[in-house]
Parts: C-alpha cells; structure tokens; sequence
C-alpha cells in the first residue's frame, strides 16, 4: 500500500519573540515566539533542507517526481521545483510541479503523490515550504512561522501506510492576496470559522474515517492544522477532540507555517508513532484536505535525519529591527558599494551540480577532494583525472575567519571562514546563522544551501556554512 | 627558479610621482601628464627622446590610448599592462626587460589610477560575468583572514595581536608624516589606531590603506648609458613576478600566515641580486601594506625576520625609520593610499629619493639596496612582485 517512505524538516534557526514586536510597535503581545527565515533564507532553500534529509533517510530512492508546495514561491515565473530538485540532487528524469493558491497545497499535494505511485509505482517527492509574511500590527505577522517539511512516498518501505484520504474544494472568501501584493487579506474572523472551518473540518474528518472505517475513539494522533490558533482551540472543542490525542500546533516556539504547517506537525509527530497508529491530518483552505495514516513497524523504527524537536531547541534571536530589514518592510540606506550583479545563466548552466549541489572533485591520481570542481589537481598537478565528489553533508572546521562590515548584507556583518572538511578538501564560504563575536578557529561547521541575494530579479542561490545543529 | 634576471644592466635615470590623495580636481589624464612631464625632466629628457611605454593601470582606462592620447605621444608603443595591485612594478617590469633586450635605448614605465571618482568606499573591481558562487569579500576581509590565523600560531592574545597590528599603521602614519606627497600627512596615535571603527574585524578602518589618486613614472636606459643622462641614477638588481597556482583557498595545507607566492617572488629576486641574508643586506624596503597584517606577513616572507618572530621585530622597532631595517620610510599605502596602478612605482619613487639623497626629513643614512614589494589578490591566491635596486652597481 501506498505510503510514506521517509520525511524530513525544517525551522529556521531565528526566532522573533512576539513580545519584541509589540515593544515596538505598542500591540498587544501574544506568548512566545515565532521562526524567521533567515535574510538568505526562502521558501526554496528551506525545501531543499528539509528535502535533502528526507532524500538522504530515502531507502533505495526511485524518485520519479517533485512538487513543490508553497504560498511564497520565490520565482512566479519559472519552475520554483526545479531549483529544488537541482540542490536536492534529483535527477534531470522526473515530473516536477509547483503547487501553490492556499495553505492546503501542502497536503494536497502529498496526497497527489501518494496517488502518483499507488497508480505508477516509483517514489514521488514533496517538499512544502513557507516564508509567511504578515503586516506589521497584524495578528499574522505574530502568529504565523516559517518552516518546511518534505516527504518522500512510494509503495515499498513504507513508514507510513495512507489508509485512506478525502478533498473538500468550497469557494469562499476567507484570505487572499493579489500578485504583487505583499500581506494577506482575510475576512473577519468569525465568518471563516462559523462558515468555513468549522464544518469543513467537522465534514472532512467525518468522511476520511468513515473511509478508513477507523473510529474516532482508535485514533493515536490527531494533526488538525487550523490556520490559526483560535480556530483550532475552538475546533478541538466542537469535534469534542481528545486534548491528550491532538498533536502539538507548535504555535507557541514556531507559529503558523502556511502550507508547510499541516507537513511539519506530522512530521513532529511521527518520531513517537508506534506500529499500528492511526494518525488523521486535516487541514483547510478553499476547501479541506485529511488523510489516515496506519504507522508500519519499519515507522516506529525511523528516525529523521533532524527532528522537529531538536530543531526547536537549535535557535537565536532575531530582533524585530533586523527581522523588518530581513524582509525590506523597512527601507535600509544602501552601503557605498556596488549592487551585485545578477549571476549569469550560461556559466550557471554549466556549473548546475556545483552551484546548486555543492559537488566538487576528487583526483583520482592522488585521492585529494577539492572545491570547486578542478582540472588539473591543486595536490598533484594531475590533469583530467576528477570524479564528483559531494561536500554538502559533511562537516567541517574553522582554519581562519573574517568578519566584513564593508560587504553588501542585509545581515551586516559577513562572516567568512575557510573550512576544511572532515575527508579532504577545503573552501572559503560565507557563514550563516551564528553569533560574529563568537566564531572561533575549530568550530564545528555543516553546509547550508541559501539564497545570498538577488540582483535585477535573479535569486542567486548557493552553499553556506553554519555552525553544526 | 629559471629567471635569470638583468642585474646592473638597466638604470632608471628619471622619476615622478604626482601627490597622492583626493585629487578631486584632476583626471587620469591629468595625473599621468604630471608624473611624465616630471619624470622627462628628472631625466632632462624630452618626450620624444623615449622609445616606448609600458602603461599600468587596473581600471582607469584600456589600451595604450590612455597615455598615448593625453600625452599626445608620436606614434609610439604603448602597453598596457595590468596585474592587480602589483601593476605598477610590472609596467616597470616590462619596460626594464625591454629595454635590457636591446629592442628600445629609453622606455618609460608609468602607472596611475583614478579611484575617488567611483562614488564607493574602498576598492571596487568588476568580474567577468560568473555563476554567482565566487565569495563576494571585500580586500579588508580577505587580508583580516592572515589576522586570527597568525595570533593562533605564534599565541599572540587577540590585545597583543592588535597591539602589533596598531604599531604597523602607527609606523608608517609616523614615516609619511615627513612626507609632502602622502595623502596622509599626519601621526596618528597608537589609542587612536588602536579604537578605530571596525571594517573586518580585528582590523580598524586604521588598519586599511587608504583609497587615493596618483600617478607615477620611472625612465630606464641600458645601464652603461646611464651616465649620458644623469649623475646619480639607481640600478635594477632584481625583477621577480610569481603568479600563483591559488593553492590556499583549496588545499589545508596553506595555514593563512604566508604568502607562498611572496616567498617565491622573494628567493626568486635575492638569487638574481646576490642577495643570502636579507635581513642584513637590505638597507630599506618599500612593501606592499595594504592591511597591517600583510605587513606583518610579509616581514617573515621576505625574510627579514625568522618565521613567529615579525611580532617581536614591530614591537621593538626593527622596521622603524631609525631601526635596522627601515620599512615603508616613505609612509606606505597606509600614508599613500593605493591607486593601483601607481603604487609600485610609487615605492620605486622612494628608492630613488633615498639613494640619491632626496629624501629630506626621512632621509636614511646612505642606503645601498633597497627591496620594494608588490602583492595583488588574497592570501593563498595572489600575484606577487619583488625588486632589488642599488645605488651601485656590482
């Protein structure tokens, strides 16, 4: 039977505390405190993350297609799944697709793939992945999050069996926003959840159990992804929900992750399934999407590559200050120096498996890795004699860094460290994610695909490092 | 090393150097003008007496035109040449080998740029079209790398680390105030130096050279023609140009205290010179400080001091104006700034006051060899340029 095969996901490593926003903007405060992508992190790079765990925890990967699911894809022309695929080393031979219009693209998505390979076998990818914006003094820049999760389904080692799954699609006006515009709308509150969320979930969870013939009271878990927290504590109470049964919103470290957040709360679930659960997800926009899982044997025994829990824990503020710049909410004088200049696609072309897969060389004369990918060896002088050679997953140390208050940034300053990897191999890169005062010669580091900038409307993707999580 | 260089067989007979600084009154056309027209007449010389140019320049103008046209110069050859940072010694470089072959009597080097008209801070340069993976670091955070790497190895603390960096720019603010064609004419104090606002950490904006205009020119002749021109002209001992294979940015190996290509360029020059121990036999030595740490770096791969001991030999004034080996007397690009194209001849600029005693209120107790150094890129992946001249020949 048709199911999940492996997962994996993705928080951001910032967080904003919610109380930060009201300090400044004199709002009410909500708990907690929300994920921020980083300024050179998007929905992409998120994916390819979240992805690249879910490929990598992928047995005897046959992966014939990928969509990409999002509200917040960084191209509105171009293949977003594209750029995903390449960093997340796919081969040129599969079907890919964006998907996107509501929060629910997420699920509806993987429940496309998991009809994909029921029908033709193979495996199908999904990577879901959102950078959620919200209006300053807006109840959705407080709540909302950004994060990711990727699946990957097919009919063999399955973790995760669909027992059955059922689709609502209504037209109404709950939350929409026009191209070009950068903040949601939404109509009042009460509305959506008197008219919208509340039976469409009663509905669609009525139905996917009556399929999977699975009584409410044997559910082990219940995923209900509501596009708010007020909407899903008032659902729990209508469906007369087991409190102890609903999985946890992440509402309070994280928030809502748009289409991604339905993914990510199953994907924090999954890690304490055991054989034999039964799991419902539900979620709703312009409609609503559910689906039963049944856990396998080979289900309790996974373990993700970076759990949702541990990626909770691996976090540093953002301020509300950076987090406005970070998003060009607040204009920012530009530095003395020139813009970068967009990348160039024929060089681009020819260098895909490096730009986008961090894939160097190793000389096959003397065995020395080396990056970018080279001719003529950097160790021997051998000529001609490389075979790719991925540096992606492997770690490395601090030789030497510098910290560039000159450098265009969003993020000022630029940390720069020359790494060399665990195996072989060195490279000077920037680094992401860390505390400037406290990069050190020997610090621990892994690689992490980003977006540095974007110039004349081109994002320019590439490799990073970071302190290990 | 398979140069075998041209010692004592070419001369410079002639010399100029605009004022170096915000020349925001003046173009490239106007500074090579100045730094011709006063190289002609140190030489006594008039323009159509030369044979031919050899024009430095990174980005103030392609082609020969860019001299040939202000200088309205008679159909004449005009090359011109770049190599990043050193490309004014390799001009002179060019001109030198030139002339030595027999081709031309008389050729004249010239460099300048023009870098205030950019509207940016520090320096920009512009890349071929690429596929957006190059790091994007600015020179401060590329030469900053040389900085942690260092103070690690020979455990210098992060205070004492910036204590020896301070004292580089100190040294040299200190050289150029007796200078009236720095940019920078004034001391600066060591707290001064020391609290300056940071550009790439541990460096202060006072560990950076400057960004200035300028422009400079040397004449050169087959030495036994030398005296026709001039009574006391300088002698090229050494001409050393190393591009290396960028092994640091690849290969752990490369530990970010060195410069190979430096060391090369250095054992390269001192074989054609005759040069064993050059931290005896150098009298002065006009280097390429574009950061403190290069500086600092650049002691070690030039041998003037043993490997881990540069620290020690700043802090006690081994490279003072009064010390053993006086360093950058003429204030450095720390003083001068760094139009690129100008800077190598800029140094050579100093040799030539100093040996012939010009030098007024930093001049030397009569030195005999001097050493200018020139270094374009980043540490592990530079081009580097080594001279040796004299005020004798043999």
């Amino acid at each position: 039977m048709a199911g999940i095969v492996s997962y994996g996901s993705y928080i951001p490593y910032r967080r904003l505390k919610r109380a930060a926003i009201a300090a400044v903007l004199g709002v009410p405060a909500t708990r907690g405190e929300r994920s921020v992508a980083s300024f050179d992190e998007d929905s992409v790079s998120m994916a390819v993350a979240a992805l690249r765990d879910a490929l990598k925890a992928t047995r005897s990967p046959d992966v014939r297609s990928l969509v990409f699911a999002t509200t917040t894809a960084p191209y509105a022309e171009k293949l977003n799944a594209a750029l995903v695929g390449a960093a997340a080393l796919l081969p040129a031979e599969i079907r890919a697709s964006d998907s996107t219009g509501s929060i629910r693209a997420g699920l509806s998505a993987m429940l496309q793939a998991a009809d994909a390979v029921a029908a033709t076998g193979g495996q199908a990818a999904v990577a879901i992945s959102d950078s959620r914006l919200g209006a300053p003094e807006g109840k959705a820049e407080q709540s909302n999050g950004d994060g990711a999760a990727a699946f990957v389904f097919g009919n063999e080692n399955v973790i995760a069996e669909i027992v059955a799954s059922a689709s609502l699609t209504r037209e109404y006006l709950d939350s929409w926003r026009a191209p070009g515009e950068r903040f949601a709308h939404s109509w009042e509150e009460r509305f959506a959840l008197t008219q919208a969320y509340s039976p469409l979930f009663k509905k669609i969870i009525h139905d996917v159990l009556e399929k999977a013939k699975v009584a409410p009271g044997d559910l082990a878990k219940i995923v209900l992804d509501a596009p708010n927290q007020r909407a899903a504590d008032e659902m729990l109470r209508e469906l007369k929900l087991d409190p102890a049964k609903v999985a946890d919103s992440l509402s309070l470290m994280v928030g809502q992750t748009g289409a991604a957040h339905a993914a990510l709360m199953l994907t924090a679930v999954l890690p304490g399934a055991k054989a034999g659960d039964h799991i419902l997800v539900a979620t709703v926009g312009d409609g609503a999407d559910a689906m039963v899982l049944k856990v396998t044997p080979a289900g309790a025994a996974f373990k993700p590559v970076h759990s949702v829990g541990r990626m909770v824990e691996s976090k540093g503020d953002v301020t509300y200050g950076n987090y406005l710049k970070w998003r060009e909410i607040l204009p920012t004088e530009p530095p003395r120096r020139p813009d970068p200049e967009r990348p160039a696609a024929p060089p681009m072309m020819r260098s895909e498996k490096w730009k986008f897969g961090l894939i160097g060389s190793r000389c096959t004369a003397c065995g020395t890795p080396q990056l970018p990918p080279q001719r003529v060896c950097v160790k021997c002088r051998a000529f001609d004699k490389m075979e790719p050679y991925a540096f992606a997953d492997r770690t490395g140390r601090v030789a030497t860094y510098a910290i560039d208050r000159l450098a265009f940034s969003l993020n000022p300053p630029t940390v720069n460290v020359v790494v060399d990897y665990e195996g072989g191999g060195r490279f000077l890169c920037e680094m992401t994610d860390c505390e400037p005062d406290k990069v050190a010669i020997g610090d621990e580091v892994e690689m992490t695909f980003r977006r540095l900038f974007t110039a004349d409307g081109v994002h320019n993707y590439f490799w990073k490092a970071r302190p290990k999580r | 090393m398979a140069s075998k260089g041209i010692k004592d067989r070419i001369a410079i007979i002639g010399m100029g150097c605009t004022k170096f600084g915000e020349h925001w009154d003046k173009g490239a056309d106007d500074l090579l003008v100045e730094a011709a027209y006063e190289a002609y007449a140190s030489a006594g010389v008039q323009p159509d007496d030369i044979d031919a140019y050899w024009l430095g320049t990174m980005g103030s103008g392609v082609s020969g035109l860019t001299l040939s046209e202000p200088l309205k110069i008679n159909y004449k050859p005009v090359t011109r040449v770049e190599n990043m940072c050193a490309t004014g010694s390799e001009s002179l470089r060019q001109a030198c080998y030139a002339v030595a072959s027999g081709a031309y009597d008389i050729a004249m080097a010239i460099g300048v740029e023009k870098l205030k008209d950019s509207g940016f801070s520090g320096l920009v340069m512009t890349n071929p079209p690429n596929d957006g993976t190059p790091a994007s670091m600015t020179p401060p955070a590329l030469f900053s790398l040389l900085a942690p790497a260092y103070f690690k190895k020979y455990g210098l603390d992060a205070d004492k680390g910036k204590d020896v960096l301070s004292r580089i720019a100190w040294k040299n603010h200190r050289n150029g105030a007796k200078n009236p064609k720095a940019q920078f004419q004034k001391e600066v104090p060591m707290e001064a130096i020391k609290n300056s606002p940071k550009i790439a950490d541990p460096l202060g904006i006072m560990d950076c050279s400057g960004v200035s205009d300028g422009a400079a020119a040397a004449i050169v002749v087959r030495a036994e023609d030398a005296h026709k021109y001039c009574k006391n002209p300088i002698y090229i001992k050494a001409l050393s140009f190393v591009a290396g294979p960028a092994e640091g940015p690849l290969s752990p190996e490369y530990d970010f205290t060195s410069f190979p290509e430096v060391v090369a360029s250095a054992r390269d020059a001192y074989a054609q010179a005759g040069i064993t121990n050059p931290r005896e036999q150098i009298s002065m030595a006009e280097v390429h400080d574009c950061f403190t740490p290069t500086e600092l770096v650049l002691m070690e791969d030039l041998g003037f001091s043993p490997r881990g001991t540069a620290w020690n030999d700043v802090m006690e004034g081994f490279f003072d104006l009064d010390g053993k080996l006086p360093v950058n007397p003429d204030g450095g690009l720390k003083s001068f700034g760094h139009p690129i194209g100008a800077s190598g001849l800029r140094m050579m600029y100093e040799m030539w006051l100093q040996m012939r005693g010009e030098a007024g209120k930093r001049q030397l107790n009569h030195p005999k060899v001097g050493l200018t150094h020139n270094l374009g890129g980043q540490p592990g992946r530079c081009v580097s340029f080594v001279s040796v001249v004299g005020s004798q020949v043999g």
